[in-house]
């Protein structure tokens, strides 16, 4: 069986400051990650790996230096990494980084065989669009489950696939056939550590890594930024509230006191709350 | 590289340029909604666009449409309902193999009604089902789709404005999609309030029927297994919400949160943190990444306030925050706030609020 994740290398955005004069992210320093939805999927590929034999291979599309977030995927099992990485690639949104990414899953086609399964994460925690999956899977031609929360069999001879995905009110339990494109959820499973084997290989392992023109993009007009249908016109930090929360004082108080005080000043601000309260705590009794 | 990431000043270069839609786009018109039917129930989240769908059609003086698709039979109340809630027009796809949301018959369905009737604009909610047909959607028509806006606006040249948080919410971005029509957005639940419901309104109806034979479709639902009732988090459209942050400071204080939600028959959620150290499921994750709330009373005890808590709560009516440090950033947008600690008021506020709710034969004698 063969398998593709798409992983993102992400700036680790809990440690993302704010430039507070200029307003724009310093990123200078911050310490990068795979992007952590992506982990799900690919620990969930490495299981069907596992079971059925065969091979993962993981491609992203970015930097030079996301090389690093690929080796780290072969330090957790993955058997194989591509990276494909070009100015031409700068500045894509969903639809432009669709492209580039659809055309090197057909490029790793031609070389180490047809995906059974695509899998990406639901989303990714700096581009945050959840899109980018489903846009790789209608490019390719392939069926599409996202928010799988699990993957109750995969067939191989009969091509089969069922899965249970999150959907409003309840789980839906899908049949779809393979090959097809497959985002996990987040919590489905925990990614294993990874054998001390598997981290030798990663560490002398070659990263494959191409350009646009090593690649056969077809056209990179529809690449980065010039294939960008949507522009960014304006990037601000949120306007500050007119004025800051009403103190209740607290010196020399009791907290008994405190919250009476609180819960006064709660219902004069919202008086249809009391009654609603009031008339549903009655019910209780 | 998502949208977000685009380097500054090709993106301000670009922006200055003066745009002049190709002619065969000039028949892009009207805003539409897609009408989440599922299970014989719309998501709230479609009369929340439809709200802000109406205020664009009538900048633009356009028509607003909904596009409800759904199986034989089963659309008749959302229909009513989609005028009630604004649409001057809707877009009526009736279909067994549209009984249940399957990405393969939704996205054929809407790119038909799509290339046949031209709308400018297109809005989605960023649920599940909204974020799984988006992208299928804007790839086939190969148009832009800006995700999980906070704000939808039109410019003075009428183009859409749609503006979301970039990287985790600490900026926001407005984002346009020139030259490719119709301009795609999608937006959370409770982002926006919801409209006025107009009982008797009506409008006209355009069916249109696609051709989507079952054979024709892999993909097939075997089984729904619907969420139990109990237990079941819904925090989005809760009256009101009690979390709790680090600074609540063990697992086990955070019980004084629950006890609180418990007297106010409240849900309980809390700050990111708390969900990757374990206390509380993501379900209950308010944020940015987490649920947007618009509760009539947020009560947030030992959460700082940074900006990615805050785009998810700042739709509630009434914030009241409890934090030792008087410098904290929640109390930039709380409403009322108390500098003590929570492990004091939060048990003292349960019992206050549980005397004051007390029906008055309940109440002990002494009172
Ligand atoms: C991409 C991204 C997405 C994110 N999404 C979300 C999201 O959806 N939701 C979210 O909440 N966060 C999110 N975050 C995290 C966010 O940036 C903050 O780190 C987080 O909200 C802080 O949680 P906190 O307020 O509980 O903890 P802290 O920031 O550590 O604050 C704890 C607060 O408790 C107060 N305190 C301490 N002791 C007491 C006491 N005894 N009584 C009362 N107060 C006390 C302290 O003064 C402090 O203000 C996200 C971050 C990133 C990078
Ligand atoms: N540049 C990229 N390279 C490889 N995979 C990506 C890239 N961008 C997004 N993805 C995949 O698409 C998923 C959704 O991303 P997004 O639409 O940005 O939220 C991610 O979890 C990744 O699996």
């Amino acid at each position: 069986m063969h398998i593709v994740v798409c992983i993102k290398q992400v700036p680790d955005s809990a440690q993302i400051r704010v430039h507070p004069v200029t307003n724009t992210i310093m990123r200078q320093g911050v310490p990068t990650i795979i992007n952590p939805y992506d982990l799900f999927s690919l620990e969930e590929a490495l299981r069907l790996r596992d079971r059925n034999g065969g091979e993962v291979t993981c491609v992203t599309m970015g930097p030079p230096m996301a090389e690093s977030a690929l080796r780290k995927c072969m330090t957790y099992g993955a058997d194989r990494a591509v990276l494909l990485t070009d100015r031409f690639f700068a500045g894509a949104d969903t639809l432009a980084t669709t492209y580039a990414l659809a055309h090197l899953v057909t490029k790793v086609t031609e070389h180490w065989g047809a995906p059974d399964i695509v899998f990406c994460g639901k989303q990714t925690i700096d581009g945050d669009t959840a899109q980018v999956g489903p846009g790789i899977a209608k490019r390719l031609g392939l069926l599409q489950l996202t928010y799988v929360q699990k993957i109750e069999h995969c067939d191989l001879a009969a091509r089969e696939i069922v899965v249970h995905r999150r959907a409003e009110g309840g789980i839906q339990v899908l049949k779809a056939k393979l090959p097809c494109l497959v985002t996990m959820l987040e919590g489905t499973n925990d990614m294993r550590r990874g054998t001390m084997e598997d981290a030798f290989r990663a560490a002398r392992a070659e990263i494959v890594t191409w350009s646009a023109a090593q690649a056969q993009i077809p056209d990179l007009a529809f690449c980065g930024l010039k294939g960008s249908p949507t522009i960014v016109k304006k990037v601000f930090a949120p306007p500050p509230r007119a004025e800051k929360a009403f103190q209740i004082g607290v010196e020399g108080k009791t907290a008994g006191d405190i919250s009476e005080t609180l819960v006064a000043e709660i219902f004069k601000r919202q008086p249809g709350l009391e009654q609603d309260l009031t008339k549903s705590a009655g019910a209780d009794f | 590289m998502s949208d977000t990431a685009k380097p500054k000043p090709a993106a301000a270069s670009r922006a200055n340029t003066k745009k002049e839609l190709p002619e065969h786009l000039k028949a892009y018109k009207h805003v539409w909604v897609m009408v989440e039917l599922e299970r014989g129930v719309v998501h709230p989240v479609s009369w929340e666009l439809m709200g802000e769908g109406r205020k664009l059609a009538d900048q633009l003086k356009v028509d607003l449409a909904a596009v409800v698709l759904g199986p034989p039979g089963g659309t008749e109340a959302a229909v009513t309902d989609a005028f009630g809630y604004g649409a001057d027009v809707c877009y009526l796809v009736e279909n067994n193999s549209l009984a249940d949301y399957r990405n393969e018959p939704y996205t054929a369905a809407m790119t038909e009604l799509v290339n046949t009737y031209k709308p400018e604009i297109l809005l989605l909610g960023a649920t599940n089902l909204g974020r799984d047909l988006a992208g299928s959607v804007a790839t086939t028509l190969l148009t832009g789709l800006t995700a999980d806006c906070t704000e939808l606006a039109v410019d003075a040249e009428g183009s859409l404005a749609a503006t979301r948080p970039t990287f985790g919410g600490s900026l926001l971005c407005t984002i346009f999609t020139l030259n490719y029509r119709p301009q795609m957005a999608t937006m959370r639940p409770r982002v926006a309030p919801m409209p006025l419901y107009r009982a008797g309104r009506s409008g006209r109806i355009q069916r249109h029927e696609v051709s989507l034979p079952e054979e024709s479709i892999v993909t097939k639902l075997i089984d729904f297994l619907p969420d139990g009732t109990t237990g079941k988090a819904n925090l989005p459209y809760a009256d009101i919400v009690v979390s709790g942050g680090l600074g609540m400071q063990t697992a086990e204080n955070y019980q004084l949160v629950r006890d609180l939600a418990a007297v106010l028959g409240a849900e309980w959620g809390g700050s990111r943190p708390l969900v990757q150290k374990g206390w509380i499921t993501s379900d209950r994750q308010i944020g940015q990444t987490g649920k947007t709330i618009r509760p009539r009373l947020y009560i947030a005890a030992g959460i700082s306030g940074a900006i990615q808590h805050r785009v998810g709560v700042e739709g509630a009516d009434l914030i009241v925050a409890i934090n030792t440090d008087k410098n904290a950033p929640i109390f930039d947008f709380a409403h009322v706030g108390i500098v003590a600690d929570a492990m004091k008021v939060l048990p003292a506020l349960t019992e206050a609020f549980r005397k004051r709710l007390a029906p008055a034969a309940m109440r002990p004698a002494a009172e």
